[in-house]
This record gives C-alpha cells, structure tokens and sequence, in this order.
C-alpha cells in the first residue's frame, strides 16, 4: 500500500507561537521550542517528525501562514 | 524538516504571495490572520490580484491594506459599505470587497451595511465576528452573547439591560438585494476549507450584477475573550455556535 511521509517547514521569525497548528495535527507531529524568537515567542517545530504525513492541517489554520508543506509518496 | 521529502516537486502548502512578507500585528491566534490567509488565496487563485479592491475598516482589522497586496482604501467606522457602493458603480470590472468587524458592520455601520445589502449592490462583504469590540479594548459589541463578560459588562450582557445579541446575517438575509448569506468559521481544517469556498463564490458572484454577497465568519477574539487561542476555539463552538449556527442563509 501505498504511504505519503511529510515535512513541515516553519518561518520561525513569523511564528507567534499561538500553537493552533499543534492543536490541529492528527498526528502530535508539532510541538513548541523552548527557543524564542526575536519577537520573544516561541515558535512552532517538529518534534515528531516521523509521524508526519504531509496533510498539511496545520498549515491551513495558521493565522499567519508560517507554515510550508512537503509531502512524499513511498511504495 | 527532512531535506529528502522538502523538495518543489513534493510542495503541497504554503503562504500565497498575495499574503505580503509584513508581519501582521493580529494578536496570536486571531481568526483576522486566518481569514486575511483565505482572501489573499482566493485572490491568487482567481487570478484578480490585479483587479481587486478592498475596503478596510476600522477595528483590529484597520490595517488589512498593509498585509493583502491589492489596491485598498480604507473607510470611517462603519462606511465601507458606503465606499464600496460608490467604487462598484464607478468601476463595474473590480472586485470589489469590504471587510468589516461586528462593531464597524452592526453597530455603528448598521445603516450602511442594510442599505447597501437591501440595494443589491454587486460587492461582497466579509464579516468578521468575534462578539466583541477587540481593538479598543473588548467593549460590548451588538452581538456579544447574553452572559458573556466583557469591559463594559463585566458580569455578563444583560438583555433587560443590553438588549439581545444581533443576529445580522439572518436580518440581510431577508433583504431582496441579498444573493448570497452565509455563515462560515476558520476554527478547523474542514471549516476553513468551507469558509474559503464561500469567499470564493462571494467574489464570483460579486462579478455577476446579481445582488449582494455577505459572509459572516463566526471568529475568536482571545484577547477580549482572555482565554487562548485553542481554548477559545472550543469556546466559540460551544457558546458562539449555539446563537451563531453555521450554514447557508441564502444562495440563488
Ligand atoms: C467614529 C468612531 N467611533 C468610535 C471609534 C472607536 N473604535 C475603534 S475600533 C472600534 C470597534 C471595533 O470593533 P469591531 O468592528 O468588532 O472590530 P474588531 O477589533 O473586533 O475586529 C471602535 C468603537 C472610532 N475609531 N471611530
Ligand atoms: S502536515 Fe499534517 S501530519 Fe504533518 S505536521 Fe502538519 S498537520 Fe501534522
Ligand atoms: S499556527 Fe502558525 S503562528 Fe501559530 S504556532 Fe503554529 S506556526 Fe506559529
Ligand atoms: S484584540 Fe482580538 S480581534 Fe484584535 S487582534 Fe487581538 S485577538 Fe484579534
Ligand atoms: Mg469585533
């Protein structure tokens, strides 16, 4: 059967770490870095990231569009 | 970020250039940032970047024109619908849009808004309401749910007092000039999804000479609401939701 693995690629600058993104992963991919940007927030980041399949929910309700998607088809 | 799978050919989401690189001064979590996201898609994806004009209000949301790269102008409390008005018959090819809060729209804007819906002026209105005046502080908006607790009724709306919540969109809805009413949220992904589709068909049908499009996006204010983002998400589904339902009003 065919499997889709996917990566997240977060404007960390642009993040305001309102962890919306986190809420919405069906796979608890997201988590929060305990680095702080230089706006002082922290930000968004995989801490799961083999658990990713590229749905791109967080993306979606990113109120910033910090978020890039990526996603791959493995046989 | 694996460096095998982020490739071009594997790209399935990321932030439209419409939506500009200024970083939008919406507190974090603001429903404005996502449904600022959705206008600058649909843009992009009809192809009108070119052709589009929005009217921004006064509110949180005064300083759309810096972040959605189409032409703007910027209306007094309440009058975008007015200026709308007046671009649309002026300059029938744009597309012309107002984005407006529950205070701007209902209350002080109330007049503008009826008439311009009851004209059947071909523009489309987006709404965005949080139940609360949240630029200034979280006053009592026209629309704040009986009980909710805000600045100016810190032990929650009163009806014998306050009056009841205005449910606005149900009110144009039965305005002959109306096409299109819906009532969206961008909370999750199938909503946002939803409330996309029905910014879309807005500023399709706006193009049509057919009446007025008005979609209401039922929105989160977490600052005024002093909760946090995902708490008040849960919060506007279980309370928002139940004097607010989701769903089409109107659609001919
Ligand atoms: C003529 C006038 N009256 C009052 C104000 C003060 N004022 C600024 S924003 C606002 C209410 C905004 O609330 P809303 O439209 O719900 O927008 P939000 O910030 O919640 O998105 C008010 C009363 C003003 N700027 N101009
Ligand atoms: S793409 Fe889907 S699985 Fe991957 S982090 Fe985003 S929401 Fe989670
Ligand atoms: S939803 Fe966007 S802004 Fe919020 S934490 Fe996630 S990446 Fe950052
Ligand atoms: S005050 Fe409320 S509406 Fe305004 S930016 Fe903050 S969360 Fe959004
Ligand atoms: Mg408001």
């Amino acid at each position: 059967m065919a499997k889709f693995k996917g990566t997240v690629v977060v404007n960390v600058e642009r993040c305001k770490g309102c962890e919306l993104c986190v809420a919405a992963c069906p796979s608890g991919v997201l988590g929060m870095s305990h680095h702080a940007n230089t706006k002082g927030y922290n930000y968004a980041q995989m801490i799961n990231e083999d658990a990713c399949i590229g749905c791109a929910s967080c993306g979606y309700v990113c109120p910033d569009g910090c978020l890039t998607i990526y996603k791959q088809k493995y046989e | 970020m694996n460096n095998e799978i982020a490739k071009p050919e594997n790209l399935v989401y990321t932030k439209t250039p419409v939506l500009n690189d200024v970083p939008m001064h919406y507190c974090p979590g603001c429903s404005h940032g996502v449904v600022h996201k959705l206008i600058a898609e649909v843009i992009d994806e009809m192809g009108i970047q070119e052709t589009a004009i929005g009217i921004a209000p006064v509110g949180c949301a005064v300083f759309a024109y810096k972040y959605i790269e189409i032409d703007w102008q910027q209306a007094a409390h309440g009058r975008a619908p007015a200026l709308a008005t007046a671009i649309k018959r002026l300059m029938p090819n744009k597309t012309v849009f107002t984005y407006q809060g529950d205070g701007d729209l209902a209350a002080i804007g109330t007049a503008e808004t009826i008439h311009a819906c009851n004209r059947g002026e071909n523009i489309a209105i987006i709404f965005i309401n949080n139940g609360i005046y949240g630029m200034t502080g979280g006053q009592m908006a026209p629309t704040t749910l009986e009980g909710m607790k805000t600045s100016t009724c810190p032990y929650g709306r009163n009806p014998e007092i306050n009056g009841y919540p205005l449910n606005i969109t149900k009110l144009v809805a039965e305005l002959e000039g109306t096409r299109y009413v819906t009532r969206q949220a961008v909370h999750t992904v199938a909503a946002v999804r939803k409330a996309k589709k029905a910014i879309r068909k807005a500023f399709e049908y706006s193009m049509e000479g057919k009446g007025t499009s008005f979609v209401e996006i039922v929105s989160t204010c977490n600052s005024g609401w002093k909760l946090s983002p995902v708490q008040s998400n849960k919060w506007m589904e279980e309370n928002m939701f139940k004097a607010y339902p989701l769903g089409d009003f109107k659609d001919r």
